[in-house]
């Protein structure tokens, strides 16, 4: 008995595995990655989509479990709800439009593996994602070699879109958020002093906080001190240490919502009182359930103010609000338009090969997007101006429109 | 002067957390020679049942000493449960096979944890962190100067509590029967069978000791730092096994000084040099430590028979 036990539990594990991969080969929509233990979240939670023949599939990556999953799921929101309406309104081209989600866990080797398999498998017309530029870039290798264009809704590294000629972005990109800083700090808060806190581990944070460096000292700032870490660390308090005793007015912390919470929570316990400044990583409810009240009085670059008035802009947060009961976050919103500039490109094309795709995509000019007007230039990025906002006790106040 | 204070009381303070979840992988090391390594895990999901007890408990309840008694309570139950079931289900089966089958299994059950965790089953776990409720009112213990140093009050307990535990350990292993049924089998458990003591019980008792150390070390440890998330246990268990190897694995004290030591280095190496060299520096020291001690600071040569 002794000896029999082990195998039975080997059987009955074989068993079940067999039975899992089978459910996965019958609904195409399912198992992302291979891994076998992330959940495979299913195209738009419908059936599966009809034949291929009377529908464009899309494809879609993002980090809907790990570290910032909530970026994920915002961008999946965003993008289902740009294809619901599309579809309302009678598709493209006769067709109706159906995306395909893969979850990357936030990892890059999975975010690659995903796009190969939304190419070679699923044969998308128009990747889109990720949040993470680190991401992103790993799955741009793959969709330039493929000829499949790529939009990411909110990838801000420059080097995303450097990749090639099929990569495309619907946000600004980090030099200017880091402008968008370093001026702000210098003219807005006036203050001449600056630490920064950057997170080694991604493109993003180097990007921001290179460029703020860069410009604020331009502008005739100081950078007092500069200390890093790696994302998912927890306990931020020798660095914090480190930055107090230069005595900072301001301190540029360039990260994601889960680390800059706790950095700042850790700031004020070490009696810290400077604002921490930030980008649009800082974006989610988590901000506050992770930071408490020290990170209320902080600011950060964004892409867009769900307080703006225009009628766009409340259309949009009304009918998200009705599918998903939330706010949408900038990246819903920038998901959403990153999915109607697919859409209308798609439309305006002559026919729907990656090409014309391609193509219709890179004339997009004063495209009314949600989160701004969108127009790509030459490199494939967006021009747009970004907004700062502060951090209130609840959710964020509107301060400053900054302009490229 | 006041900044290296700071560094030294922050330094004790990961140290501590390291420390306390150092001890949990020493005792089944030394009782059973295999290296638990989902103990990080184990420790993230007594987080989770903390954090779930808090939430039951209500703001007003959870912050009383005997809501906070209840949250550790609960956490340090239920992961000894869990410890029973790992131990009974996946390493009992494996102790007459090769070592290297047991420690791959424990792999796979570390990461069955931290990635299962991520599911969205239920109201509790999800992959999105979350920040621990308050449970011991910060405040602060010891102000110096224009709040130059900072002592808090959470700190001294966490400090308090895991001195408490270490020579709660030490006393249970060197000054009762079931600690010298548990040489016994860290000895030889065929022989110790023989000799009539119960070598299952003994090693899942150690098991569910080790367990429950590794819940109450994770909430110090939500505590001190507030983030949860399933991934935490997988390199705060990394760092706190690597200080139960420099303090000679197996030995209590040893897990303890080892683990302080790294605290130390690692705070005063971002202090005082940049933050990114603080992994390779404190890593290196502790390969120095190694090459010249390969059993540790206070780990005893074993002689090999031939």
């Amino acid at each position: 008995m002794r000896r029999i036990l082990p195998f039975g539990l080997a059987a009955t594990l074989a068993v079940l595995l067999a039975a899992g991969c089978e459910k996965k080969n019958s609904n195409p929509s399912q198992n992302p990655t291979g891994t076998g233990i992330t959940p495979a979240i299913g195209a738009t939670g419908q059936a599966p989509p009809p034949a291929a023949s009377d529908v464009i599939l899309l494809g879609e990556v993002g980090s809907l479990t790990g570290a910032q999953a909530t970026f994920g799921i915002s961008t999946r929101n965003g993008v289902e709800l740009a294809i619901n309406e599309a579809n309302a309104e009678g598709g493209v081209k006769g067709k109706k439009l159906a995306v395909r989600v893969y979850d990357d866990q936030s990892k890059p080797e999975e975010a690659a593996n995903a796009a190969t398999r939304l190419i070679t498998q699923d044969k998308v017309k128009i990747i889109l994602g990720e949040v993470a530029s680190t991401n992103s870039i790993a799955m741009a290798h793959k969709a330039q070699e493929a000829g499949v264009p790529m939009i990411t809704p909110s990838s801000t590294n420059e080097k995303v879109t450097a990749i090639g000629d099929y990569i495309f972005r619907v946000c600004f990109i980090d030099p200017f958020q880091g402008f968008v800083m370093a001026k702000f700090a210098k003219e807005n808060l006036k203050t001449t002093r600056a630490a920064v806190l950057r997170d080694t581990k991604s493109d993003y944070s180097q990007g921001l906080s290179d460029v703020f460096i860069h410009k604020y000292t331009e502008m005739g700032g100081k950078i007092v001190e500069t200390q890093s870490f790696a994302q998912g660390d927890t306990d931020f308090r020798s660095q914090l240490t480190a930055i107090r005793s230069a005595k900072p007015e301001a301190i540029y912390v360039p990260g994601y919502y889960n680390d800059v919470g706790i950095i700042a929570r850790q700031a004020r316990e070490l009696g810290i009182k400077a604002p921490l400044l930030g980008g649009d990583g800082w974006e989610s409810e988590k901000l506050w359930e992770l930071g408490g009240t020290a990170v209320v009085g902080s600011y950060f670059s964004n892409h867009y103010s769900p307080e703006d008035p225009s009628p766009r802009v409340q259309n949009f947060i009304a009918a998200y609000k009705k599918a998903y009961g939330s706010v949408p976050d900038s990246l819903a919103a920038l998901a959403y338009d990153a999915a109607r500039v697919g859409i209308e490109a798609m439309r305006k094309a002559p026919s729907l090969e990656n090409k014309d795709i391609r193509d219709g995509i890179a004339q997009t000019k004063d495209f009314p997007g949600v989160a701004g007007t969108i127009t790509l230039d030459d490199k494939r990025n967006a021009i747009k101006p970004a907004v700062v906002v502060q951090v209130g006790d609840t959710q964020s106040k509107y301060v400053a429109t900054i302009t490229p | 002067m006041s900044d290296f204070i700071q560094h030294l009381i922050n330094g004790i303070a990961s140290g501590t957390i390291y420390a306390l979840i150092a001890l949990g992988y020493t005792m089944v090391y030394g009782v059973l020679k295999l290296i638990n390594f989902a103990h990080g895990d184990v420790m993230m999901v007594g987080v989770y049942v903390g954090y779930a007890t808090a939430f039951q408990l209500g703001r007003a309840a959870r912050t009383t000493l005997w809501g906070v008694l209840a949250i550790f309570l609960v956490a340090m139950a239920a992961c000894a449960l869990i410890g029973f079931l790992i131990e009974r289900f996946a390493y009992r089966p494996l102790r007459d096979k090769p070592r290297l089958t047991a420690l791959i299994t424990a792999i796979g059950i570390s990461f069955a944890l931290s990635y299962g965790f991520q599911l969205d089953f239920g109201p509790l776990p999800g992959a999105a962190p979350r920040a621990f409720p308050e449970v011991i009112q910060p405040t602060e213990w010891l102000v110096l100067g224009d709040r130059e140093v900072v002592v808090w009050n959470w700190q001294v307990i966490s400090l308090l509590i895991a001195a408490a535990l270490m020579v709660g350990l030490q006393y249970l292993v060197f000054r009762t029967r079931f600690g010298r049924a548990m040489r016994a089998v860290s000895f030889d458990h065929r022989v110790a069978g023989l000799m009539g003591i119960p070598t299952d019980r003994v090693i899942a008792v150690t098991f569910m000791l080790g367990s429950a150390l590794a819940a109450g070390a994770g909430i110090l440890y939500a505590i001190k730092d507030t983030s949860v998330q399933p991934l935490m246990g997988l390199y705060v268990g990394l760092k706190a096994f690597v200080a139960a190897v420099v303090g000679g694995i197996g030995n209590v004290p040893g897990a303890m000084v080892g683990a302080l030591l790294l605290g130390l280095i690692e705070e005063f190496v971002v202090g005082y040099t940049a933050s990114s060299w603080r992994e390779a520096v404190a890593f290196g020291v502790l390969i120095l430590v190694l090459l010249f001690k390969p059993e540790g600071l206070f780990g005893r040569v074993a002689a090999e028979k031939v």
